[in-house]
């Protein structure tokens, strides 16, 4: 199999007898020189043995198999230094024990190898305990991994015969995948004896692990060049890896199992408020800076440009002062985009309704933003100043609000100024909106903490305690007649009962039924069915058949919202 | 009044009344907290006074661009009907108006200059040809339903602008009532047409009058590409039914090719229009003509500099193609210019200078002395006159004064040259200096442009240039220089017209010598068959052809190109060169490009790069400062306020864009940006 060009080179420069590799590696090692030549000494021997056996073999094979190494090794197939073995540098990165295609490879060796006598393979293990307890194989890999390691020196001080180097050097990551194809049949045969040879050499070798050591380098200079090819063929490979699996891998770890408490809201923000806020002064003077393009803003505002604020940090206080400083004397709108319930609508309402005191509602916002059209139109004395915080938001991030807004913003008394944060938020404007807008771009990176901003519960993690849920419920239930709350008191109840039950479907319909007749709450299943629907409406139960068809009955609320919501009924009652 | 609530998200604040101010739009006016008061005024009225001078400039070469489109599209529309108007029953003309007559006008790609062009259009067809004209949007008309109904709603108004204004609430009225469909929308027609027809022409309107007895109603689609297939297809279908009742033509605008029309619409339905193609002005053209009429001109003291020219034709090349972004951008220029820096109450007309230099306060004359040209222009001067500048305000102000002189003739001269090098440079092969004048102007602005290797080759290539080009080429320069205002060009003007006379005199001097130059060479060259002779031949010709004595014609326009070169040398000296040239030119790219093409994105990127952010934000970078080895196990130990500082980290990564809720497992997120899933 491995049959590299230096091999027939070797066949011919028999004669002159290793003095370049002797230069070689004197040229890399100075001080390891002596032992090379030891060394040197023995693979002679070897050579003179097995000089037949690379006559056997013809030119074109030969050349053959360079060409597929080098395509192989151009492809960076062989790669793996990652994994290598740290401690055994060079052998960690050319040889990689453990890829699995390779330790295949090396369990078949190793299986070659326990059929060769006892006694060969022991002296080796012996000489070589550290590389024992570095590597994870057993003890007759760990030698097989030695004779690779000294073989392959030979390879390179390039006199080895061939056969046997075939054989040793077969977990040669550069000639991994060919291996496979060059080992045939009728090697297969000859294995047996040539494993005594090897075995010959390695009880030969008085090579111990110092020399080895010594010895790594040369390899390590020589082969830096491959490794380069091999760690893009790493980065090839490791892509691939990461990209083949859909599934993502993700710890276990959730918060659940925090032994913390939840924080809600409330106990958040205090405690972020006596948090102190790191470099206040620069903030402070960032702050001023801004602050000084205020007249700059009113002005280009006055010129027909819309201002947007970008950069993190919470842009909120900027905007407020602006508000509070320069437009106190005239109409203005503050609009929080980040509101979680905010629609284009509501801002379209207040200024139909507040600033133009209309009374009156639109068929579409469309109508109404014609009809504020007409009216800023007609009327060139109105001016109205609109603060949008936030404007890349949930809500009005979609193409339509934004269209909306576009528009409204392109009324000449109606001067815009607006923050966006996310990332991608220019990218909700195409170049007509963007011409409709007439933004001038500022970046105002303030570095304050959005403490409104992300106050909603909307916000992902944590914090769901609740308290909005809470005081919906509340308020709902205070409208209902008493028997109505009786009846939901009694399902939440029940659910509370059920905390612990991770599978519990909800209570059955049957079943409340009985509850609720027992406690003289209705008289009929139908007045019961009455009741639930007004729950359902108002999105206070939910209903979902069982498997047996079944009519299950669950409140959608998490159970500390209950308990406190229960606590209040009892506070009430 | 606060604006934080958890039930509402808009807050409307209105003054009382009385503290109400009235709208004056000069309050606003440069006053800055940092800058001295003075001159604020005038500054800001200055640049008003531009800034309105410059957009009705722009406004009038955008009409005059479209004139042409225009009338095109007129008498197109004028012809359209004609049938109709006459009224005639052939049958042959039965079968005709089943076709709609469209015009199909390709506006290109800069969508957002449409506006301006169909505002143009329809003010236009209002005006001569139909009170009957609307503009559907794809935007309004997302049905079939929606989209009559928009029609309906904009012709039955125009309809009132033509009335007498006292029936308007009863049309309003029945607006709303209409069932939208086309039998009613002709039954509209009907009676409108009807009702002209019966008033007498006394009563009527002079813009009416001008409309024929039945206009046609022209239907624009602004965005046709944007429409749905079904939409546009049903409509067409339609209307085509009852064409003969309703003179209907649509026009289409198109951005991207007329090709879009056979895509959008089956042939079965394009079949039932009778397309005409309109093509309007390139956005390229268009700019051209912008920056040849804003730019390279004396009118506007206002001057950009060549980073902020660069960066304006770059937002236009590669980001819209938008005219009216590069307006807008010019716009900002001025406003920044005047906002920024003092000294450019100075940037006004010739004829106001003098006041307005004389008028300078003290500090203004230390502002002068300030700028970096100047100080290079008082280091130049003898030590008297130093101390002069230096101490004396009016010395200075006189001085002052015949600088900004200097620069106003400086730019005269430099833009009647620079036509004329463009007039030599846009014709050379392969364009070394740009194709376009602007490129060129760019490249004389940014350095001397006489010692690019750009100008070097392109003078090489004037020097080949043959007889009849050259002369086309100094014929215009003459033309060029005649119509320029500078006065220093009479001279130069003698000396082309000198040069075109020796051509001219060339021209019968020349068949005479052309003839006894080189003939011989030639013919030896036949002679010699073998290599080496051939070789030494040929070297021996190109030894001769060195030193040969030019031919007439060669010499001389040796001479014209040597002439232009000098004139190059001269008068295109680039403005930041200038002494003063900081009070008329605008120069602050990053400015300008901050705030026109901002990258949102890099500055969230820098701002996180910051180690404080990380050191705010993130509990483990927080705590492992304090105990490294923050497992699990310590988990318990975690102090609120940093547990809660983790909580706020990661709401605001959401809000920022970063992270989403993976949906996959409890708390767990998945990462946006950056290469995440």
């Amino acid at each position: 199999m491995s049959r590299p060009e230096g091999m027939r080179s070797s066949r011919h420069s028999l004669q002159v007898k290793f003095v370049p590799d002797e230069d070689v590696l004197k040229h890399i090692t100075d001080d390891t020189g002596t032992k090379v030549r030891k060394e040197k000494a023995q693979l002679s021997v070897s050579v003179k043995r097995f000089v037949k056996k690379l006559e056997n073999i013809s030119d074109n094979e030969a050349q053959e198999i360079l060409e597929e190494k080098n395509y192989v090794a151009a492809l960076g197939i062989c790669t793996q230094d990652a994994v290598g073995n740290g401690s055994n540098i060079s052998g960690g990165e050319v040889y990689s024990f453990q890829t699995p295609k390779r330790s295949n490879k090396m369990a078949e060796l190793a299986s070659e190898l326990a059929q060769t006598p006892e006694q060969n393979v022991s002296p080796d293990h012996s000489k070589c305990p550290e590389k024992m307890a570095k590597t994870p194989q057993n003890s007759k890999l760990s030698s097989s991994n030695r004779v690779q390691q000294t073989s392959k020196k030979k390879e390179f001080v390039s006199t080895t015969p061939y056969r046997l180097r075939k054989r040793l050097a077969a977990p040669d990551p550069y000639l991994e995948s060919e291996s496979e194809y060059s080992a045939s049949c009728s090697e297969e045969e000859e294995d047996e004896e040539e494993q005594k040879e090897v075995s010959t050499i390695i009880s030969d070798q008085k090579t111990p692990a110092k020399t080895k050591a010594a010895s790594t380098p040369p390899h390590r200079n020589s082969l830096a060049k491959k490794r380069k090819a091999q760690k893009m063929g790493n980065l090839v490979e490791e892509y691939f890896e990461a990209h083949s699996s859909s599934k993502v891998l993700t710890s276990d770890r959730t918060l659940q199992k925090f032994r913390k408490r939840r924080l809600n809201q409330q106990t958040l923000y205090d405690l972020l408020k006596n948090a102190p806020l790191a470099y206040a002064a620069e903030i402070r003077d960032l702050n001023q800076q801004h602050e000084s393009l205020f007249s700059k803003w009113m002005l280009q505002l006055h010129l027909g440009f819309n201002i947007v604020l970008y950069g993190l940090g919470s842009k909120r206080d900027l905007l407020e002062k602006f508000r509070t400083s320069l437009l106190q004397d005239s109409v203005h709108l503050v609009v929080n985009g980040y509101f979680p319930s905010i629609t284009v609508r509501s801002i379209l309402n207040s200024i139909t309704e507040e600033v133009l005191d209309h009374i009156g509602t639109f068929r579409s916002p469309l109508d109404q933003l014609e009809f504020i059209t007409k009216r800023f139109k007609e009327d060139s004395s109105l001016e109205l100043y609109v603060l949008i915080h936030n404007l890349d938001s949930q809500m009005l991030r979609g193409e339509r609000s934004q269209q909306i807004l576009a528009q409204l913003s392109s009324l000449p008394s109606i001067y815009l100024i607006a923050s966006i944060d996310h990332i991608n938020a220019p990218l909700m404007w195409d170049q007509a909106k963007l011409s409709l807008y007439n933004w001038l771009w500022y970046e105002t990176t303030t570095f304050s903490p959005y403490v409104e901003e992300t106050s909603y519960e909307n916000s992902l993690l944590v914090q769901q305690s609740g308290s909005l849920a809470l005081s919906s419920l509340m308020h709902v239930l205070h409208s209902l007649t008493l028997n109505a709350r009786g009846i939901f008191r009694l399902l939440a109840q029940h659910q509370l009962e059920k905390k612990d039950n991770p599978s519990y479907p909800g209570l059955s319909f049957q079943d409340f039924y009985q509850q609720c007749r027992e406690a003289f709450l209705v008289n009929s299943d139908l007045t019961l069915r009455a009741q639930l629907t007004e729950f359902r409406d108002h999105k206070l139960i939910r209903t979902k058949r069982g498997a047996d068809g079944v009519e299950y009955l669950l409140i959608p609320v998490d159970d500390s919202t209950l308990t406190d919501f229960l606590e209040k009924e009892d506070e009430d009652v | 009044m606060s604006t934080c609530s958890v039930s509402k998200g808009c807050f409307v604040f209105k003054p009382s009344t009385k503290k109400r101010r009235l709208s004056d739009k000069t309050g606003h006016d440069f006053r800055c907290p940092s800058n001295d008061s003075e001159d604020t005024q005038l500054r800001f009225v200055t640049c008003q006074s531009l800034w309105n001078q410059i957009k009705s400039e722009t406004e009038q070469i955008q009409e005059d661009l479209n004139k042409q489109l225009l009338d095109n599209l007129v008498s197109f529309l004028s012809r359209s009907h004609s049938d109709f108007q006459e009224k005639t029953t052939e049958w042959t003309c039965r079968m005709k108006f089943r076709e709609i007559p469209t015009a199909a006008l390709v506006l290109g790609v800069n969508v957002t200059d449409h506006d301006l062009t169909f505002r143009g259009l329809s003010d236009v067809l209002q005006d001569n040809i139909t009170p009957y004209v609307a503009l559907l949007e794809a935007k309004d008309c997302p049905g079939i339903k929606n989209l009559m109904q928009k029609l309906m709603g904009q012709l039955m108004n125009c309809d009132i602008d033509v009335d007498s204004m006292d029936d308007e609430d009863c049309v309003q009225v029945s607006q709303n009532r209409i069932r939208c469909s086309m039998p009613s929308l002709i039954s509209w027609y009907d009676s409108v047409t009807k009702k002209t027809d019966s008033e007498t022409p006394s009563k009527k309107r002079n813009s009416s009058s001008r409309h024929w007895r039945s206009p046609p109603v022209v239907v624009i689609f602004k965005d046709m590409e944007s429409f749905t297939t079904k939409v546009l297809q049903d409509f067409i279908v339609i209307s085509s039914q009852h064409i003969h009742e309703l003179p209907l033509v649509l026009i289409f605008g198109i951005a991207t090719s007329p090709m879009i029309i056979h895509r959008l619409l089956p042939h079965s339905v394009s079949s039932l229009l009778c397309i005409e193609l309109f093509q309007s002005l390139s956005c390229k053209e268009h700019l051209s003509t912008i920056i040849d009429k804003l730019l390279l001109t004396s009118r506007f003291p206002f001057k950009l500099g060549e980073k902020v020219l660069q960066v304006l034709i770059n937002i236009f090349l590669y980001h819209d193609f938008s005219v009216q972004n590069f307006i807008k951008g010019f716009q900002l220029c001025i406003v920044e210019h005047f906002y920024s820096q003092p000294l450019s109450v100075l940037c006004c007309h010739l004829v106001d200078i003098k006041k307005r230099v004389y008028s300078l306060s003290h500090d203004q004359c230390e502002n002068i002395r300030r700028l970096p040209s100047f100080r290079r222009y008082v280091e130049k001067q003898e030590s008297g006159k130093q101390i002069e500048l230096l101490t004396n305000d009016s010395f200075l102000k006189e001085e002052t004064q015949k600088l900004l002189e200097d620069l106003h003739v400086y730019h005269e001269n430099y833009v009647s040259i620079l036509r004329c090098l463009h007039v030599f440079t846009s014709s050379l092969p392969k364009y070394p200096l740009g194709k376009q004048i602007r490129e060129l102007h760019c490249a004389c602005l940014e350095n001397r442009v006489w010692e690019t290797e750009e100008y070097e080759s392109s003078l090489q290539l004037a020097r080949m240039l043959n007889k009849t080009d050259l002369v086309t080429m100094l014929q215009q320069c003459v033309e060029i220089l005649i119509a320029s205002s500078g006065k220093e060009f009479d001279r130069a003007i003698e000396k082309l017209k000198e040069f075109l006379t020796q051509f001219q005199n060339l021209e019968v001097a020349e068949a005479s010598q052309e003839r006894d130059v080189s003939v011989s060479p030639q013919k030896e060259l036949q002679k010699k068959t073998d290599l080496y002779h051939l070789q030494k031949t040929l070297l021996e010709l190109k030894e001769s052809r060195r030193s040969k004595k030019l031919t007439k014609f060669e010499m001389l326009r040796f001479e014209v190109v040597d002439y232009i070169d000098s004139l190059v040398r001269r008068y295109l000296v680039p403005a930041d060169n200038r002494t003063l040239h900081e009070i008329v030119y605008f120069n602050a790219a990053a400015v300008l490009r901050g705030h026109l093409n901002a990258a949102p994105r890099t500055a969230l990127h820098t701002a996180l790069n910051n180690p404080h952010w990380y050191l705010k934000a993130f509990s483990t970078v927080v705590m492992a400062a304090e105990e490294p080895n923050a497992d699990a196990a310590s988990s318990d130990q975690v102090d609120d306020v940093i547990h809660a500082r983790f909580i706020r980290a990661v709401s605001e990564l959401e809000l920022l864009g970063f992270i989403k809720p993976s949906k996959q497992k409890t708390d767990h997120v998945a990462r946006l940006t950056w290469g995440g899933c």
